[in-house]
């Protein structure tokens, strides 16, 4: 099954620019479907980026992110050809990973 | 005495007549002149806009959600439905058969070319309709046009034209120049209880903003659907963005791929002759 | 205050004043089928034109679900109220029929 991450790591030298498209409903449990009944919660509520062992990026999310959430950011440390390792978990234990080569 | 006075009122009644010329536009179409007007006028009320950019909606007019909407686009929105697109498009029906085999040129790079009039069936044939007859044609049941399967499908071969200048024929038959003026009129006609036509937003006041929106400009407006709207949360199709800016007036919408809908988006994109194809786009 | 001080003229005032803020009588479910209808008319002539508005059906609807409830006062009002917004629509498509021309960029 193809992995619902997305992820480009591209390092300057100094500091590795990072973003990643993840496919998820991120449903909220708050809305209802054509029959009327509640479409239940699904959504990511943690996110993790990790290099060397060592947790660059952590996200604790809710419902209030929208569908397919889109992550940028920037960390210190990395190098050109290093591991990205990327994790999510949701509320009903689903998980995937990913991992990426820094550029 | 009195024939020079007859004909002098004689004459100036001719002159009046040779100087009251009617309002409204010729009786026969002219869509050259019409596409020419229409750029004009938006590259007048925009100078600083580069006439391709105009593909881009709001984001040719906004620096602030330009600037957003670039950082987006390397690792864009839609690029799932993308995907999805390409595989449905390489997917073959149960017969065997695939979408590339009622296309011209496997289908892809072709969608510049859509809508066109149909010579045989006298009526316009837009992309969306195309993919439905395919399928139906070879056994398969025809998608929602306001879904997402129609939209992934129409993603990907809107990607594969990219780039592409608009291509549409308005060949000078009466039956396509009726069709034509029939979109025409489609775009300028005021409906719905709050009275705006297609031309009052986008026309009239693009730039500015509706509640929290920022209007995009008429030209242009075909080439970057199908789009990945941030307030749907996902892909939809040039029938929905008809279907629900219908409703947005407080105007029944009518069925999608209805005669009017169809003439309508083959008006609006031989307006846009010329230009590229920006789609799949994104907007907010 | 000498009105106020005439019980007679305070009596007639707010017999009148009463008299303006309530119907003559409690509409019939006979009133309502009639507008109803009236405005059912109108809106199937607007969706003939191409051009009905989600407000007349709404207001439509909610004429209904007003009458099956019991309510007919309720019911005659929206009931009159969507047949003034299918008029209108129908006014806006024949009056937009040729004054959609003069919006035309030349």
């Amino acid at each position: 099954m193809a992995s619902t991450i997305r992820v480009r790591a591209i390092s300057n030298g100094e500091v590795t620019e990072v973003q990643a498209l993840i496919q998820h409903p991120m449903d909220t449990g708050l809305v209802k479907d054509a029959k009327g009944d509640l479409i239940p919660a699904h959504f990511i509520q943690q996110l993790t980026f990790e290099h060397n062992g060592r947790t660059v990026f952590l996200a604790d999310w809710g419902p209030a992110v929208a569908r397919d959430p889109y992550v940028k950011f920037s960390f210190k440390g990395a190098a050109k050809g290093d591991d990205l390792k990327i994790a999510w978990v949701d509320n009903t234990g689903a998980t995937d990973t990913m991992m990426a080569k820094i550029q | 005495m009195r024939v020079r006075l007859l004909l002098q009122s004689g004459l100036a009644a001719l002159a009046l007549a040779i100087f009251i010329q009617p309002a409204t536009a010729a009786d026969t179409p002219d869509p050259a002149a019409d596409a020419k007007a229409f750029r004009d006028y938006f590259v007048k009320k925009f100078p600083k806009v580069k006439l391709e950019d105009f593909v881009n909606g709001p984001y040719s007019l906004n620096e602030d959600m330009r600037r957003q909407w670039e950082e987006k686009e390397q690792f864009p929105p839609y690029e799932f439905a993308l995907e999805a697109g390409k595989e449905m498009f390489a997917t073959p029906f149960r017969n065997g058969k695939t979408y590339a085999d009622c296309f011209p040129n496997g289908g892809i790079g072709i969608r510049q070319n859509y809508p066109y009039f149909d010579e045989k069936e006298g009526k316009v044939v837009t992309l969306e309709l195309a993919l439905n007859r395919c399928r139906e044609a070879n056994g398969e049941a025809p998608y929602s046009y306001v879904k997402d399967e129609m939209a992934s499908l129409t993603a990907y071969m809107a990607f594969t034209s990219r780039g592409k200048p608009m291509d549409i024929k308005v060949p000078n038959d009466p039956r396509a120049l009726a069709a034509y003026e029939d979109g025409k009129r489609y775009f300028y006609t005021r409906r719905g209880q709050l009275n705006f036509s297609c031309a009052s937003c986008h026309v009239q006041s693009p730039g500015e903003r509706i509640r929290a929106e920022t209007l995009a400009p008429a030209l242009g407006i075909m080439n970057a659907l199908p789009i990945y709207r941030s307030e749907w949360s996902g892909m939809g199709t040039t029938s929905r963005r008809l279907v629900t800016c219908n409703s947005q007036t407080r105007a029944v919408p009518l069925d999608p791929q209805s005669d009017e809908y169809r003439d309508l988006e083959y008006f609006l994109s031989y307006m846009s002759n010329g230009l590229p194809i920006s789609g799949p786009g994104a907007r907010p | 205050m000498r009105i106020l001080s005439n019980g007679w003229n305070m009596t007639l005032a707010a017999v009148l004043l009463i008299a303006g803020t309530m119907p003559a009588r409690a509409a019939s479910e006979a009133d309502f089928k009639a507008a109803y209808a009236a405005a059912e008319a109108a809106e199937k002539e607007a969706s003939a034109l191409h051009n009905q508005w989600t407000t007349t059906e709404a207001t439509l609807a909610a004429a209904k679900k007003s009458a099956s409830a019991g309510d007919f006062d309720a019911a005659l009002a929206a009931a009159k109220e969507a047949e003034a917004l299918a008029k209108a629509s129908i006014f806006q498509a024949t009056s937009e029929k040729e004054r959609w021309k003069d919006a035309v960029i030349r």
